[in-house]
């Protein structure tokens, strides 16, 4: 895997630069720098999140009062899409051209690759998801004492989707038509993280005390962290060897 | 060669389609005949002679059909998961067909405990459906085997395909108690169990007997449903090998 920085010169490859390299912050440098080049890509999520959002005011009422009641499931739905959406690119174009296999031939441990790829995922999904919550928190008319646990809440909720996603990503990519099946087998392991997920933000309106809320979802993020990676590896190892 | 003395022959002799074949021949007729028993006199016990709920009255009964079919559900997705675990770690060939053997039928018994649940949920809850936390965790672990079936047959390699639903499976089980907590937590109107393996059960004698058979009848029955399927894939996938031959031409 060619993760070295273009303007190092090429003899400095020593061990120790190698080793403040490493194989987590090259994967991740890399994968950043070819999402930076295809920018269309980045947007994507953002708006097919923005989309699903808009259609719930015109698909069920513009009610002011209806829409802040469901506010936190819609738009805890709307990114729990958006980032499924976004799953199947994940290792596809790493397959396609062959870099995945170089990875996994790589002596570089697989857990910290896998681990990198995922969190550059979540950085351009998760993340800018996040951000964008609140500006569809007021379109949906949730009230201003929810904002708090919707951002906190999807902080710690959309990294663990990308985990699990991921590992979904992982089974499909050495088919061609990922996309659909991707959902069926992601979708219901999602759902403790939509449970809590949308509940902290109920609870946030309600001004209910919110710690448990976000210990459960750190919990599953902790989970996540140790065994996703895990099941990633040995699902890529399986999908590029048959 | 003696180093691998601590697991037990049969162990290995599984991993043998042809053992495998011939072990399930000889068990397929005592299971098979034990279901037939065992469902008959449940069911017979359970319609005419088992007292009548004193609340629910007779619509109750439909209890020997969904608590079975339920928690049949579940331990077929454990079995599930432990031959692919098995088929994972092994390599073997006969795990991954039981676990591809397990997955159709979990489904199905999947579908009868929702089925039955919702039969049972019209005359006691007033709706055939009710967002309530066991029903949700069933639907649940239903999409789980949907998903399950539909990797499996959209790779069509057969050892990949088994692989990677193993993996599945795998998770799955990590997540099936998270999902369960989950649901649990989010909504509960459904009585609690009704077996537990520390406590006697709440409700008399004369109802859990009958109920105990026929979850017994539906073990045996699921014994007779995975070694049918088995043995069909033992001999689609070994077809080329001259025992399969053999047997054809006879």
């Amino acid at each position: 895997m060619s993760d070295t920085v273009p303007n190092q010169p090429a003899d400095s490859g020593m061990v120790s630069e190698y080793k403040v390299d490493g194989p987590f912050w090259g994967a991740l440098k890399r994968d950043l720098l070819l999402s930076y080049r295809r920018k269309s890509d980045l947007v994507n999520p953002l708006i097919f999140f923005l989309m699903v959002a808009t259609l719930f005011p015109l698909g069920v009422s513009p009610d002011p009062g209806f829409l802040a009641d469901v506010a936190p499931g819609v738009v805890w739905v709307a990114a729990l899409l958006a980032t499924l959406l976004s799953m199947d690119s994940l290792f596809r174009s790493d397959f396609e051209d062959g870099t995945l296999e170089q990875i996994l031939l790589s002596p570089q441990p697989l857990y910290m690759v896998v681990l990198a790829k995922v969190l550059a995922h979540w950085m351009l999904t998760g993340l800018p998801l996040t951000l964008l919550a609140p500006l569809l928190g007021v379109m949906l008319f949730l009230p201003a004492d929810g904002m708090s646990g919707l951002v906190i809440s999807l902080l710690l909720g959309t990294p663990t989707l990308s985990l699990v996603g991921a590992i979904g990503a992982a089974l499909t990519v050495g088919l061609r038509k990922g996309g659909v099946l991707i959902s069926l087998l992601v979708l219901p392991l999602y759902i403790p993280v939509l449970i809590f997920g949308s509940a902290a933000v109920q609870g946030a309106v309600t001004g209910l005390p919110l710690g448990g809320y976000f210990a459960i979802l750190g919990a599953m993020l902790s989970l996540g962290l140790v065994m996703a990676p895990l099941a990633i590896g040995a699902a890529l190892r399986i999908s590029v060897s048959g | 060669m003696a180093e691998k003395k601590w697991m037990p022959r049969w162990f290995y002799q599984l991993a043998s389609p042809r053992w495998c074949y011939e072990i399930t021949g000889k068990l397929l007729p005592i299971f098979a005949i034990a279901a037939v028993a065992t469902l008959l006199v449940g069911t017979v016990w359970a319609l005419a002679f088992a007292p009548a709920d004193y609340q629910q009255g007779n619509s109750f009964r439909i209890i020997y059909i969904h608590v079975p079919a339920s928690i049949l559900a579940q331990s077929c997705y454990m079995m599930m998961a432990v031959a692919g675990a098995i088929g994972l770690i092994w390599k073997m060939k006969v795990a991954d067909m039981v676990a591809k053997a397990c997955a159709p039928i979990g489904a199905t018994i999947a579908i009868l405990s929702l089925a039955t649940g919702a039969i049972w949920g019209k005359p006691t809850w007033g709706s055939w459906w009710v967002w309530d936390a066991r029903l949700t965790s069933m639907l649940i672990l239903l999409f789980l085997y949907l998903g399950i079936i539909a990797l499996n047959s959209a790779i069509e390699n057969a050892q990949t395909a088994a692989q990677s639903t193993a993996v599945l499976a795998l998770v799955g089980l990590v997540n099936i108690p998270i999902i369960k907590y989950s649901v649990d937590w989010w909504n509960t109107l459904h009585q609690p169990a009704t077996f537990t393996l520390t406590e006697r059960p709440a409700m008399p004698s004369e109802m859990w007997v009958p109920l105990l058979v026929m979850v017994i009848g539906f073990y045996c029955f699921f014994a007779v449903a995975m070694m049918l399927r088995l043995r069909n894939e033992i001999i689609q996938r070994e077809r080329r090998s001259s025992w399969v031959r053999d047997l054809i031409t006879g």
